[in-house]
């Protein structure tokens, strides 16, 4: 199977969708160039009627994006920085996530919104965040995190294909990340966790970027003699409860694992439906690794320190089960 | 005084449209008072001629965003009276089955892609929806209802640089009513026309009679013209008054405190749009009786419309968990 890069499933799933259904348009900052190369060379066969390069004002095009919406067009909005989300917070949680309840279902909502989310490397506090979980809280809205190629060729195309909002939150870090992706089509299912590595004794449950840290961590582990299983949840919402369940019932331990901060955080969600579903298959109080309280630092051994890793992964494991 | 182009077919619509406006706004605003209608309400009794002669040069293919004032101009661009009055009671029978309400009224087979709570949503929806007709090339234009208030908000400015810079198929109707919520305008806004702010963003920007529906009329068929042309987007500011508060019965807790002179709100009655429109078209376009039977025409359907309201159910509890998400 030919092998991609993250960016690359980006690009292709992109051309694809605006392929798949003329109602499909992008709009976002850069779009033309390409900031991070996902929308290098879409001009070319798709013009720049349909590859909208937007001002910087993310509350104008983003809420032009409601209103195509509305208006039977399927936009792709892209936000550059998820900390600009910021920006048009009430384009994205007052309007596209209310509108169609509000009207009492008259409305499909069919928008798309990608952001790059994650710490890349001393971007500080404001191109540093992961900002997902801030939306898990607003009704309404499908979030997914991929964590590698495959995963982000089919659920963008899931998304762009939805009917509703969906935001997609691509970790810059995994941008040259390379997966084997098939030639032909395929979705992945939005709602659908992935068990990205089974095991026995514990189960660690990974978002976006942390994913590939788990992975590392598992492997560590096992020359420890512990076996980790590692789940990819892949959405936020809707969060596939079923696959986390079934993998804490077997392995009794939790260690949930999430770049974004603690309080109120994914990881903290994802915890109390342990607890609130799980409680009698656990054999220890479910445990989360996620980033301190702080907004995210510049400085490199700072950021070092909040971030979590594949070596804190492992540790924590370790004194869980110690 | 007859002095305009327009058949008489299309000025009794128009006419018949600001009836129904006033009549509705008033009676909602009476049994708001009762009791009947719960959370709020803001009415637009006096400017009625604004929504009506904007709406009417669309077709019923074109879009509109409204505000939290928003009953006039759902009303104008063909919205029934009798699921609107039930979505302002919260019955299952109104447009959003009761799950919007006053401020949140929509209709998307209409075009009406809603009323909104929030002061300046709908300047980026519009654009949005004039950004769909341009992609697709389907020949609609939007118009976008806004306020003064709105027109300090970002999303006005973000918006009108973007449907300039693309020139998109919209036509921004700002109805300057003088006051956002409890403030003067003028106190508030660098510019004394609004208008004025569309030169910053290269398109016209005209300022027409807002209590004339003829003039509002005129002004919106020559941007909507120059829309569906491809030329643009056009800011139309239609100089207007509300009589009413900004919402009914703020006086409960504005008690005593003031924020508008008295005079001031009964020079703006004398310039009524029903009244301008009487004063232009009768005797010698219409009789008297002509414009008193559609009054009471709009009467009763007003009557009719309370009364299905009234009748109508309301939802069931769980019905709360419903239209979420498309399934499709």
């Amino acid at each position: 199977m030919p092998e991609m890069n993250f960016i690359q499933a980006i690009n292709t799933a992109l051309a694809e969708e605006l392929r798949h259904d003329p109602a499909t348009f992008m709009m976002g900052l850069d779009i033309w160039v390409g900031a991070f190369g996902a929308t290098s060379g879409l001009t070319d066969e798709f013009g720049a009627e349909r590859i909208l390069n937007a001002p910087i004002s993310e509350a104008g095009y983003a809420g032009a994006g409601v209103g195509a919406a509305m208006a039977g067009m399927r936009p792709i909005v892209e936000i550059e920085f998820a900390s600009f989300f910021y920006c048009c917070w009430d384009q994205v949680c007052n309007q596209a996530a209310k509108l169609r309840y509000m009207s009492g279902g008259q409305a499909d909502m069919p928008i798309t919104f990608r952001a790059v989310c994650g710490a890349v490397g001393s971007a500080a506090a404001q191109h540093s965040e992961t900002v997902y979980s801030q939306f898990m809280s607003v009704p309404g809205l499908k979030i997914v995190v991929p964590s590698g190629a495959y995963d982000m060729k089919g659920l963008l195309k899931s998304a762009i294909r939805d009917n509703n909002p969906v935001l997609v939150f691509e970790h810059l870090k995994l941008g040259r990340s390379r997966e084997e992706v098939p030639e032909e089509e395929y979705l992945v299912p939005i709602g659908q966790a992935a068990v990205k590595r089974e095991g026995s004794d514990v189960t660690i449950i990974a978002i976006g970027y942390m994913v590939s840290q788990a992975l590392k961590a598992a492997k560590s582990l096992e020359e420890d003699g512990i076996s980790a299983e590692v789940i990819d949840p892949r959405s936020l919402i809707p969060l596939d409860e079923e696959t986390i369940l079934s993998s804490v019932a077997k392995t009794h331990n939790v260690l949930v694992v999430d770049e974004g901060h603690l309080r109120c955080g994914a990881a903290a969600e994802i915890s109390a439906v342990i607890a609130d579903k799980g409680f009698d298959s656990l054999d220890a109080p479910v445990k989360r690794l996620a980033a301190p309280d702080v907004p995210i630092p510049f400085s490199p051994p700072m950021e070092k320190f909040v971030l979590p890793n594949d070596k804190k992964i492992a540790a924590t494991v370790k004194e869980m089960l110690g | 005084m007859a002095d305009t182009s327009l058949s008489t077919d299309k000025l009794l619509d128009m006419y018949r449209t600001m009836q129904r406006i006033r009549q509705f706004e008033s009676r909602v605003r009476d049994i708001f008072q009762e009791g009947q209608i719960p959370g709020f309400v803001h009415v637009s009794i006096g400017e009625e001629a604004s929504a009506t002669g904007v709406a009417a040069a669309l077709t019923e293919q074109d879009y509109i965003t409204s505000t939290h004032r928003g009953h006039g101009h759902l009303i104008a661009k063909g919205g029934e009276v009798k699921p609107m009055m039930a979505e302002l009671f919260g019955k299952k029978t109104g447009y959003c089955k009761g799950k919007g309400g006053s401020m949140h009224i929509a209709n998307f087979d209409l075009g009406i892609l809603g009323a909104n709570g929030i002061v300046g949503a709908g300047l980026p929806i519009a654009t949005g929806a004039g950004l769909a007709a341009k992609v697709r090339g389907s020949g609609e234009v939007a118009a976008c209802f806004f306020g003064d208030g709105a027109s300090n908000e970002g999303t006005f400015h973000e918006s009108l640089n973007i449907a300039s810079s693309w020139k998109l198929p919209v036509i921004y109707v700002c109805e300057n009513n003088l006051y956002g919520e409890f403030t003067a305008g003028k106190d508030v806004t660098s510019v004394k026309d609004i208008a004025d702010r569309a030169r910053g963003h290269d398109m016209p920007g005209v300022v027409v009679n807002g209590n004339d529906v003829v003039e509002v009329y005129e002004a919106t068929s020559e941007a909507v013209e120059r829309a569906r042309k491809g030329e643009g987007p056009t800011l139309i500011e239609c100089k207007t008054y509300r009589w009413e508060g900004h919402v009914v019965g703020e006086e409960a807790f504005l008690g005593k405190r003031s924020y508008r002179p008295a005079d001031e709100i009964e020079a703006w009655k004398k310039r009524c749009p029903l009244i301008t429109f009487e004063q232009r078209f009768m005797p010698d376009t219409f009789s008297q009786e002509e414009l008193d039977t559609v009054q009471s025409e709009v009467k009763q359907a007003i009557d009719d419309a309370v009364q299905f309201a009234q009748d109508s159910p309301y939802p069931q509890p769980e019905e709360a968990l419903d239209d979420m998400f498309s399934k499709e």
